[in-house]
């Protein structure tokens, strides 16, 4: 089975394509009058420049952390690009008629149409083109329920007060290196505010798409429910497919107030190099949730693309009775590396906490799990259980968990469960000799080891990710 | 002997695991709706027989010819094979944690009318078939939500393996030491799900150590393999006798071919 691993590990990425969309982008450089244009191009309050340049300079006091288990070249920060918009997008067209079509094109191909006639009912889109957001859908319907859901861009006008208290307040401008860079340079994102009480109607979504060259990705979300509100919001990403990795390095941050819930989900699609490594992005992202009293937050995440991915969204369980969950696959196949993870906080009493990771290593890939569960003197009574399953598939992948267990509490309780397993031969047989196709067998086997981790996604999105996997895993037999 | 009417065809196999021969000239006719017991001592090579037949990785075949329904078996994929019919019961079946039986089954079946030209069943109709199969072999409907195998005892993989044989209805089943680890009552619904299945037209290879399974699948022929062939048939006699008198009375028996030398 290995040789026909080896021999037929190919597969196409199905949105490795370019759009022709004519550009404003910034020539490649770091320093304090790029993120003056920055903030000068997207108007933004004082305030918030005063914010990006003391990030900057904090940034520059930091080392880039060298801890994860994934090795890549030095990123050179000056050679890359931090500001790049369609030039369409520059009279801010008021509605979709007024929006270039090969924008709309793009996304289309990305299987997310944008013309709201022809959308998933029930999905809210924001999309987000580089460094700018083009689209956001269902915005009427949305106000109707006081939900607010634009880009960061356009709510730092609309509602700097918000943005305001919220900003920076989950994830501090120097927590660490690739946060504060973000703080310093993100371009757009979403923002989204559910009020007291409701219930968001429908799911919320942002499409982040990389286009230009060059160009690193820089995009921050923030997301406050209020108290006793609900949202459920996912995000996809795609790149084209190109030989020299480019950066994307986001921030995601999310406010639970008391009795309010949050179900962020995530499939992670960006461009992961070819067979032998060459090109792909470098997924540097820094995802926190906190989480007031009685709150809950859920983590779900899949993760099939990028060369390198260094991601742990984490709950910092505040309030008592706060709930966190992080449910993740992370497959990685060719030479692609994932160090992923989370980082469940216990500080209130009564938190509980779930974590289910499952990775999948297939090529000659490095897939590793790391995840941090610390139980804070006054988390009384506070629960944790980690389920950590490795699969392998072949004989040149790498499967590693570093899990890092702290308690403080002796009330607390802390479960840790680990496997690693194989694709079984005896396993591909049973299928082959039912009559099911190598490939498909594969699929149904991978699909079934990550079955508790799909059951969390909106329904819309587990036939996606499901279908993604199989499109990932074309060619990991012969 | 002309090869009008006969479904599965084995000349002269000669294969080896891991370089050391196991099978030395089988030679085997199988005609349709014909059940052939394939006994014999530990080590002859009744399950090899059976992983050859439908062409598991690490079983070369040597030298010889494989036909099923006049096809050259010997030149398909194992998923092939399957498609052509064949289908093997496992002695010991393996687990597929968090797929669903009846994804697994259905998953299979499709492929198998996909590559037969068939229209595919709708999940509906489906749902309906295994669940009437599930009833056959005395398995409760849940089973076809939980994990292929998962958790299932060794006579419950069993009854799943029937079920799976019921669900595919292929042309020749070859039943791999169905019964061991089986009680009586489970040995028993083993057997009706297959006795079920006897139309005439299907054939069976049943592989068995004991005669006992013998007594409730009732073969037209009992084959001895010894040594990596087949050194003695008869018919349903032939398993009393070993019964009886166990291997060694046949073993010790010269063989045509020590006799011609």
């Amino acid at each position: 089975m290995t040789e026909q691993i080896d021999k037929a590990l190919a597969r196409e990425y199905e949105a490795g394509f370019v759009s022709a969309v004519e550009s404003e982008t910034f020539e490649p450089g770091l320093n304090e009058d790029v993120i003056r244009r920055i903030s000068e191009v997207k108007g933004e309050p004082e305030w918030m420049l005063e914010w990006r340049l003391n990030a900057f300079r904090v940034w520059q006091e930091m080392e880039e952390p060298d801890w994860a288990h994934v090795d890549y070249p030095k990123i050179d920060f000056q050679a890359i690009s931090y500001y790049s918009a369609p030039k369409s997008m520059k009279d801010k067209p008021k509605s979709l008629d007024e929006v270039d079509p090969e924008l709309l094109r793009t996304y289309e191909k990305l299987g997310i149409p944008l013309v709201e006639q022809q959308m998933l009912a029930g999905v809210a889109v924001d999309a987000v083109f580089d460094s700018v957001s083009v689209v956001t859908t269902f915005r009427e319907k949305l106000e109707e329920a006081g939900v607010i859901f634009c880009p960061i861009s356009e709510a730092l006008h609309k509602y700097p007060d918000l943005v305001k208290k919220y900003i920076g307040s989950v994830v501090p401008t120097k927590d660490n290196y690739f946060a504060a860079l973000n703080c310093a340079v993100f371009t757009d994102g979403s923002f989204v505010y559910i009020p007291k009480g409701t219930r968001c109607p429908m799911e919320l979504s942002t499409y982040f798409r990389i286009n230009e060259q060059n160009t690193g990705q820089f995009e921050r979300t923030l997301i406050v429910a209020d108290e006793g509100s609900y949202v459920s919001y996912l995000e996809g990403c795609t790149a084209p497919q190109r030989d020299e990795n480019q950066l994307h390095a986001a921030v995601v941050e999310l406010v639970a107030l008391d009795d309010a819930e949050i179900k962020y989900s995530t499939v992670q699609n960006w461009y992961p190099g070819d067979e032998e490594g060459k090109g792909g992005i470098y997924n540097f992202v820094t995802k926190r949730g906190i989480c007031h009293t009685n709150a809950k937050i859920s983590w779900t995440q899949v993760e099939t693309g990028s060369s390198v991915t260094w991601k742990y969204p984490s709950c910092v369980l505040k309030g008592d009775n706060s709930v966190g969950e992080f449910y993740s696959v992370a497959l990685t196949r060719g030479r692609q590396q994932a160090d992923t993870g989370t980082k469940m906080i216990h500080l209130g009493k009564n938190t509980k906490s779930t974590i289910i990771s499952k990775g999948i290593s297939a090529g000659r890939s490095n897939n590793s799990y790391r995840g941090l569960v610390r139980m804070n003197p006054g988390a009384e009574g506070a629960r944790n259980f980690t389920q950590c399953d490795s699969l392998l598939i072949g004989d040149q992948c790498g499967a590693h968990t570093f899990p890092y267990v702290e308690s403080r509490n002796p009330s607390a309780i802390i479960e840790h469960e680990a496997t690693t397993s194989k694709v079984s031969d005896d396993q591909m047989f049973l299928c082959q000799q039912r009559g099911v196709d190598p490939e498909k067998a594969v699929s149904m086997i991978v699909n079934g080891f990550c079955k508790e981790v799909f059951k969390e996604l909106p329904m819309e999105f587990a036939v996606e990710a499901g279908k993604l996997l199989e499109i990932s895993l074309e060619g990991s037999v012969g | 002997m002309s090869n009008e009417n006969v479904l599965l065809s084995i000349k002269d196999l000669h294969a080896s695991v891991e370089e050391k021969n196991i099978l030395k000239g089988l030679n085997l006719d199988i005609k349709p709706g014909e059940v052939h017991a394939i006994m014999g001592p530990n080590g002859a090579g009744k399950s090899t027989t059976g992983y050859v037949l439908s062409g598991r990785d690490g079983y070369e075949v040597d030298s010889g010819e494989v036909t099923l329904a006049g096809e050259n078996l010997l030149e398909m994929e194992v998923e092939e094979r399957a498609r052509a019919g064949l289908f093997l019961a496992f002695q010991y079946p393996v687990e597929i944690p968090g797929v669903s039986n009846l994804e697994f089954l259905k998953a299979a079946v499709d492929a198998q009318r996909e590559a037969r030209g068939e229209e595919a069943v709708t999940s509906a109709e489906f749902l309906k078939m295994a669940k009437e199969a599930c009833k056959q072999v005395n398995l409760p409907v849940s089973f076809l939500k939980r994990g292929v195998n998962e958790g299932f005892s060794g006579g419950e993989k069993k009854r799943n393996e029937i079920m799976q044989m019921m669900l595919l209805q292929p042309k020749l089943c070859i039943l791999d030491e169905t019964d061991s680890g089986l009680d009586i009552d489970a040995m028993q619904v083993v057997a009706n799900g297959v006795n079920s299945q006897r139309d005439g037209e299907r054939s069976f290879i049943v592989v068995t150590h004991y005669q006992r399974l013998l007594d409730y699948i009732k073969p037209d022929f009992v084959h001895v393999l010894a040594d990596g062939k087949i050194v003695k048939s008869g018919d349903a006699s032939l398993a009393k006798e070993l019964e009886e008198q166990g291997y060694a009375w046949i073993q010790s028996e010269p063989t045509e071919d020590e006799l011609e030398d």
